[in-house]
């Protein structure tokens, strides 16, 4: 299993759910990627879009200027 | 034993391509979003960065139709090659620079690419949401053959709103798609959409005053085109169309403009591109973040302090003092006397 890291920092949606998307194309089932974001509107898409994909969001971490939201691929 | 058939379909976030999907829905088609991303789509996130928006609804419309449909989403970005669809755009521009019938094409014609990418996962068909007099430049009677043809997409493209005001298309034809049971909607009355909608239970949608793309607003356009003409070139990068989102855009010389922050929330977005663009903000007193775009020298240091300095507290001030920071260069403080509420002109606002 793969533990991986994405920066979407800066980014505005959806950009940070394109690169999220693109980045767990890429992995197996059971991997998990931490997206590091700086749009609040993340906190509300990412999960939108793993549900919508079948992923599974394990943590999410809020500071004043990041979160960090865990992805578990799914199969 | 019949092989299922599926479509995939064109997913704006809005109201149409949500009841598309669910009249296919209704028949036993199994549907799958795509939702292309241009750089250019309002989006609320955008909205968002402004304090007064904060409480706007955070959300992808997109992702959110998808999830009320149950079907997946694949977000496309597509801003490299759509920079030659709005620099070039074949059927010109709407009334500001909205290449929009050029747009659907090119989406529907990245549709058709998908769809053969995944034929072999069963997918044959491509639907939009489209209505015939439903736009005023993309969506007309003209313009729904137009872009059928010259995406590749030609009878393989099936619009279910208005679909018994075209010819049938191969998903009627060969049965995949019972043509009774789709729609014969035209113009710009959205009643027969919203009763469709409350038909199927559906009563929170999206509806975009003025469409889903920055290119139809004025103002936006304008200072995309002001861009283009200080640069003397119409190149663009994903940060140049961020920007032209955000803050008072004020350009005093032809060399440099200024983009200043209009609240909290855009000052901290702006503090983010400080790496690459020159910024000023004042240190005695509080103030907005602005960023310099252009040809930007000690010679105009003053001017621009001086209008930075006016949207700040210190405004009123004999003095204030700001910091001016070069990327890869450094910081210089400067004090000025902010420049009177006459003294920055109208026709420096961009």
């Amino acid at each position: 299993m793969s533990h991986e890291q994405l920066d979407a920092r800066r980014m505005l949606c959806p950009m940070p759910v394109i690169k999220t998307q693109n980045k767990v194309a890429m992995m197996h089932a059971g991997d998990v990627i931490d997206v590091i974001c700086t749009d609040p509107g993340a906190l509300n898409d990412i999960p939108a879009w793993a549900r919508i994909n079948g992923h599974e969001i394990i943590n999410t971490v809020q500071t004043d200027d990041e979160i960090t939201i865990s992805v578990r691929v799914g199969a | 034993m019949a092989r299922q058939h599926k479509a995939v379909a064109l997913i704006s976030g809005g109201l149409d391509s949500m009841l598309a999907v669910r009249v296919l829905q209704e028949q036993g088609i199994e549907v799958e979003g795509i939702n292309f991303y241009t750089g250019f789509c309002v989006e609320g996130h955008t909205h968002a960065i402004r304090n007064h928006d904060k409480d706007k609804q955070k959300r992808n419309n997109a992702l959110w139709v998808a999830e009320q449909l149950d079907i997946k989403l694949h977000i496309v970005d597509v801003i490299e090659e759509y920079k030659d669809v709005l620099l070039n755009p074949k059927h010109g521009y709407g009334a500001n620079m909205n290449p929009c019938l050029d747009c659907k094409i090119f989406m529907v014609g990245k549709a058709v690419e998908w769809v053969k990418e995944h034929h072999q996962d069963g997918f044959d068909f491509i639907v939009t949401g489209e209505v015939i007099g439903q736009r005023p430049m993309s969506q007309r009677k003209k313009t729904m053959p137009i872009i059928s043809e010259e995406s590749g997409a030609d009878d393989l493209l099936l619009r279910p709103l208005c679909a018994k005001n075209l010819p049938e298309t191969l998903p009627e034809r060969e049965g995949w798609v019972d043509r009774e049971k789709l729609y014969d909607f035209s113009g710009r009355n959205r009643k027969p959409q919203i009763a469709l909608a409350k038909s199927f239970g559906l009563n929170d949608f999206a509806t975009p005053a003025g469409g889903c793309c920055f290119l139809t607003d004025k103002n936006y356009s304008d200072k995309l085109v002001d861009l283009w003409k200080a640069r003397n070139s119409r190149e663009y990068e994903m940060d140049d169309i961020m920007l032209l989102k955000v803050g008072r855009h004020i350009r005093p010389d032809s060399g440099f403009k200024l983009i200043i922050a209009r609240d909290a929330g855009e000052s901290k977005f702006l503090e983010g591109y400080r790496k690459q663009f020159p910024s000023i903000y004042a240190l005695s007193h509080s103030g907005p973040m602005a960023l310099v775009d252009g040809n930007f020298n000690e010679e105009h240091y003053a001017l621009a302090a001086g209008i930075v300095a006016r949207f700040g507290q210190g405004r009123n001030a004999d003095e204030v003092e700001l910091d001016i920071n070069i990327p890869e260069q450094g910081h210089q403080q400067i004090k000025t006397t902010p420049l009177a509420a006459d003294d920055v002109l109208q026709e420096w606002y961009v």
